[in-house]
């Protein structure tokens, strides 16, 4: 059973995101968190964004925020999220390829802590972060999923990911929720 | 949520943190293990080490490596104002009460390089609060506490803290602050005339004096909760009655056994008053 799945996404993030979050039920059974690429100082929340497009409670992450299943957990600007045993940790080191927060130190804690519990996601992006990440969930045991170039607003990350990891899934926008459900509650198929 | 078979990575990394405190009294087994782990794979990355046990060989044999290891595990990115918010409103919530005392002692905790100091000797002159305070900085890292005592920062990066400077309430020309010579902005000595910078190590050290103000941001989120305990009690300790506590902006005492302890003075900023 699945414990956790880690989105990353950059340049039209926020569109995708709201697809994909809108498709997903409130009693959805496993912990979702976020990496979306924003400027530093945006202290508007992301949370508040989207939350009127979900049923899912989100919240931007405070340190040490336990995990819990059912619940969109979203990186804050200006800080790299990571995953420990059951809950979050937050740093300020330095940016990774540009970003902070980064997709890639996400995905490698994720895979690290969750290793076949965790399914990678790589949406619409306009750089290549979490090419490596989504590789070292595979490595660990992980699924993969990423977005069918084509049909993302931006191409270059889904892109890099299906050229660098073993994807599992690579599907449009619209088919990843319904793909998320069917893989952590297979008796509602 | 204990995942079945403990992973070798993470009992090499217990045995080597384990050994660096027995043997040379640093102390980062109660670092939160996500965080430092990335560090140690950059340093496994640098000294060209094929796994942790290979590391943890090196650092107990060789005191130059133990050196690489520890600037390796030191995170020590700041900035001038970062955050500020956080500075604007310390200056709206905390400068009316800090103007009722006659003296001010404020404790810096994890100043890494400095910035964050002189943004606040910078903000106290300006409130004409400065020739009362006296202000304790410390970092466990002696290397940045140099720099730091140094106040010179370089060039390049004095646009960027000019617009968080203005952001910040500030008042007066940034440029009013240093002088610049080639590349590197000189922090005027004035500046550091009621600074005391000292080692200090949250993890290992005990209280050493008693504040009205401390100042502890982007340091806790390095620790555990284990340790992240030890510090709160720690400056719970070190506080005068009704003294305030600074926090980073992704840190809270909320839903801690701490947060009975204390009144939020602007909780979207961090900034807490302590009343029991
Ligand atoms: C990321 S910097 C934060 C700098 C600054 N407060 C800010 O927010 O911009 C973290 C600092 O905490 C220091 N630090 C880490 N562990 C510490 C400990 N156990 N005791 C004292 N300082 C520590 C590091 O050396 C580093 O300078």
């Amino acid at each position: 059973m699945f414990k956790l799945v880690v989105i990353g996404t950059s340049l039209g993030g926020l569109s995708a995101l709201k697809v994909l979050l809108s498709g997903l039920p409130a009693n959805f059974p496993v912990a979702i968190a976020v990496v979306q690429h924003r400027h530093k100082d945006s202290e508007d929340m992301m949370s508040s964004f989207l939350q009127p497009h979900a049923t899912l409670s989100i919240r931007e992450v405070v340190d040490k925020d336990d995990l819990l299943p059912g619940t969109v957990y979203v990186a804050p600007a200006d800080y790299h999220m990571l995953v420990d045993v059951g809950y979050f940790t937050l740093s300020i080191d330095e940016p990774v390829s540009y970003a902070r927060p980064s997709i890639d130190v996400l995905f490698e804690s994720a895979a690290d802590v969750y290793g076949e519990f965790v399914i990678g996601i790589i949406l619409t992006g306009a750089n290549q972060d979490g090419a490596k990440g989504l590789a070292a969930i595979k490595a660990q045991g992980g699924s993969t999923i990423v977005q069918e170039p084509a049909t993302a607003e931006s191409a270059t990350m889904p892109a890099a990911a299906i050229a660098t990891a073993v994807v599992d899934w690579i599907l449009p926008l619209p088919k990843i929720a319904p793909h998320l459900i069917n893989l952590c509650q297979p008796m509602w198929k | 949520m204990t995942l079945a078979r403990p992973k070798l990575e993470d009992i090499e990394v217990q045995l080597l943190l384990e050994g660096v405190y027995r043997y040379y009294g640093f102390d980062f087994r109660n670092y939160a293990p996500s965080s430092l782990k990335r560090r140690i794979w950059n340093i496994l990355c640098s000294e060209k080490l094929p796994n942790v046990s290979a590391l943890q060989e090196k650092v107990l044999h060789d005191p130059a490596c133990l050196d690489r290891f520890l600037l390796g595990l030191s995170v020590n990115v700041t900035a001038m104002f970062r955050n500020p918010n956080f500075f604007l409103a310390f200056r709206e919530k905390v400068v009316p009460i800090l103007r009722t005392y006659p003296f001010i002692r404020i404790w810096h905790a994890g100043c890494s390089t400095g910035q964050e100091v002189y943004s606040m000797a910078i903000l106290l002159e300006e409130e004409g609060l400065y020739p009362r305070c006296r202000i304790y900085a410390t970092d466990m890292n002696e290397m940045v506490l140099k720099q730091a005592k140094g106040g010179i920062f370089s060039l390049q990066l004095m646009q960027e803290y000019t617009q968080l400077y203005l952001k910040a309430g500030g008042k007066r020309s940034f440029s009013e602050y240093y002088t610049a010579a080639y590349d590197s902005a000189i922090f005027r000595a004035s500046l550091k005339e009621n600074i005391v910078f000292s080692q200090h190590n949250l993890a290992t050290d005990s209280s050493f004096n008693e504040f009205n103000v401390i100042l502890c941001r982007n340091v806790l989120i390095y620790f555990n909760k284990t340790l992240q305990k030890r510090v709160y009690e720690l400056f719970h300790a070190s506080l005068c009655p009704f003294g305030i506590l600074g926090l980073g902006r992704q840190e809270t005492l909320k839903f801690t056994p701490y947060e009975a302890y204390y009144e939020e003075l602007a909780g979207s900023e961090k900034l807490f008053r302590r009343i029991h």
